[in-house]
């Protein structure tokens, strides 16, 4: 082990300089601008060669070292790149006016005041929390009781299980314009049958925000009825036999013995459909486009009426065209989701001590 | 074991689960019958089965991927390319870093690694996607290799967002590896890197199935991140992206969109077919541990 082939040597050290001597040259072609297109291909083969150089590099004793630094380079760069600096970045660019490319000046809390001063903004944040809190009681309800059918005795539970679980694997968008179609064509037919009311439930604000939430529960309760299923199959069949046998009635075990047994899973879940309401974007962007109207909030008439947080900071943004406020505001959405993630472990770690 | 549970109630539970099955599956129904049939056979029922012929399936399919606002075949081959490359890099990168965290598990600089991935699972990608885009110009710009609308460049992105993801769970599967298996190789005299592929690797197969399920779903169904990288009518684009693209050109035409729709689920539903199981278990793992 000792001694290293004089290959080896011989090949870490021509990848070693020679992936040095291309990083440089494609370097200096940068500074210099010339538009030479293959000075990218140098600077990636560089990297790639002095990677390789190091990861051979004929040593025993730095062998670790230099071999964790190659496995971990490669996520870690990429990571930095597309998360650190753009999150360190955002937050210092909605302290200024930058419109996309650059800024020309501090404008301090200004983004902050701004966003707070739009009618259409708050708005936008208290459906935003009005739909997370009902889609979140919704998903979890529904989703709990199709676990209970699908951990009974019925046949064909296999297929049941698939077929609630199918609507998670369509994305958003399409999801969306399914649905888009399923209320302007379908339901309309049907309401115009039973009370006459010819307009879509897409048309109303109020109606708009129930299709939204029919649509995502539609989408996720499967989804999170399998984790349920997984919950109720850890209680023990032992402890169910006994309650049996101690004569109590299927509601009684399910509040007293089931539900307190699988309150770590419960808090799974409510984890996730919180965090995943908040986020949700491609429904309500094929769905509606956050339009509704909203005949007098705060003094103000709105056109947004079903946009939601996640929605608003892209129409700020990219529709708009007013980078820096958008970014403001996702920085305030980056600050109410932390919070609630920290509530949330708060939250399950308590519990986890009770138990 | 328990009581012995009446006919009557399971027939109704079984009642009932068919029902909600109906329920569910009722826009799938929808979304294949009225792609066979023309706008103005829809229009006036859409539920029915009138007017529905395989020959105006193949047309609206025809017209659809021949659309020049969709481009089916170019959006198709993207997104098999880029969710194909992005697991991969995510697997092998994620499985190495993982390992190397694991075992400096007592190491400062590991455990912030660590902790910084976990952290930034909270972060939204609306609070980065502005100056990412900003980013990857200047970073395309500087190394001269487009990182907007280019797969290279959306691959890359989607290392970095489902890195931190990806790690965590494989660290914990690592975790539960006895490091006897290691020493014994060690004694043997492989050197680490001998160690991870020839020993660790392998036995991460059914945990790199869960992480490469759970990131397929995302990045096949993703639309915000492309559609801001490669923009909506490059030629660069993923399936979301185009059935996006298309529909903003199409208004009401609802036989073309469904049409469409119904390209864009059948791949995900063939693979379901097959892989249901591991699909089903995937995501509870994915949940269970994130």
């Amino acid at each position: 082990m000792s001694d290293f082939s004089m290959s080896r040597k011989l090949a870490s050290f021509v990848c070693l300089i020679g992936g040095a001597a291309l990083l440089i040259i494609s370097l200096i072609m940068d500074a210099s601008k010339s538009g030479v297109t293959y000075r990218g291909a140098f600077l990636v083969i560089g990297i790639i060669g002095m990677l390789v150089g190091l990861f051979i590099f004929p040593t025993l004793k730095y062998h670790r070292t230099l071999m964790n630094i190659v496995f971990l380079f490669p996520l870690l760069f990429a990571f930095l790149v597309t998360v650190s600096i753009p999150l360190i970045l955002g937050i210092r660019y909605s302290f200024t006016n930058w419109d996309g490319i650059r800024f020309t000046k501090e404008v301090g809390f200004d983004n902050y005041i701004k966003m707070f001063q739009q009618p259409s903004f708050i708005w936008s944040i208290l459906i935003t929390f009005l739909f997370v809190v009902v889609n979140m009681i919704m998903v979890n309800v529904v989703a709990f009781l199709l676990a209970l059918l699908c951990t009974s005795k019925i046949k064909g539970l296999g297929f049941f299980r698939a077929s609630y679980f199918l609507p998670n694997l369509i994305g958003g968008i399409v999801l969306g314009y399914i649905w888009q179609f399923i209320f302007a064509n379908v339901v309309t037919k049907l309401t115009t049958a039973i009370s006459g009311n010819r307009y879509s439930m897409l048309a109303e604000t109020s109606t708009a925000f129930v299709a939204i939430i029919i649509v995502y529960v539609w989408q996720y309760a499967g989804y999170i009825m399998l984790i349920y299923i997984t919950g109720l199959n850890t209680v023990p069949g032992d402890v169910l036999e006994a309650a049996a046998i101690d004569g109590t009635t299927p509601i009684q075990t399910l509040f007293q013995i089931k539900i307190p047994m699988i309150a770590p899973t419960i808090t799974i879940c409510t984890f996730l459909t919180l965090t995943s309401a908040f986020k949700q974007f491609d429904v309500n962007l094929a769905l509606t486009n956050g339009t509704g109207s909203v005949a007098d909030f705060m003094g103000a008439y709105l056109t947004n009426g079903t946009e939601m947080l996640a929605l608003n900071i892209y129409n700020t943004a990219v529709i708009k065209d007013n980078y820096a406020l958008g970014e403001a505001k996702a920085v305030l959405f980056f600050i109410i989701l932390a919070a609630v993630s920290i509530l949330q472990v708060r939250i399950s770690n308590s519990k986890e001590v009770e138990l | 074991m328990g009581r012995k549970e009446k006919t009557s109630t399971v027939v109704i539970r079984l009642i009932i689960a068919i029902i909600i099955a109906i329920y569910v599956l009722f826009p799938f129904y929808l979304v294949v019958i009225n792609s066979c049939k023309t706008t103005n056979d829809i229009t006036s029922n859409p539920i029915g089965l009138n007017g529905i012929s395989f020959s105006q399936l193949i047309k609206n399919l025809v017209d659809v991927i021949n659309n020049t606002h969709f481009l089916f075949w170019d959006a198709f081959t993207c997104s098999v390319v880029i969710t194909f490359l992005s697991l991969i890099f995510l697997a092998v990168f994620g499985g190495m870093a993982g390992w190397v965290i694991c075992r400096n598990n007592k190491k400062k600089w590991a455990m912030a690694i660590y902790f910084t991935f976990i952290a930034s699972m909270i972060i939204p990608f609306q609070v980065v996607m502005l100056p990412l885009i900003a980013t990857f110009r200047d970073v395309g710009k500087f190394v001269g290799i487009s990182m907007l609308q280019s797969i290279p460049g959306i691959v890359f992105a989607y290392c970095g967002f489902g890195g931190a993801m990806t790690v965590f769970i494989l660290t914990g599967f690592i975790k539960g590896i006895p490091f006897d298996l290691e020493e014994a190789a060690s004694i043997d005299g492989c050197a680490p890197e001998q160690i991870y592929f020839k020993v660790i690797f392998p036995l991460l197969k059914p945990v790199i199935t869960t992480v490469t399920i759970l990131n397929g779903m995302w990045i096949w169904n993703d639309y915000l991140l492309p559609s801001m990288m490669l923009g909506q009518n490059g030629r660069v684009k993923t399936l979301p992206v185009a059935v996006q693209a298309f529909v903003g050109s199409y208004v009401k035409e609802w036989n073309m969109i469904l049409a469409a729709a119904l390209l864009a689920i059948v791949p995900m539903i063939v693979i379901f077919l097959f892989a249901q199981k591991q699909i089903m278990s995937g995501m509870i793992e994915g949940a269970v541990k994130g």
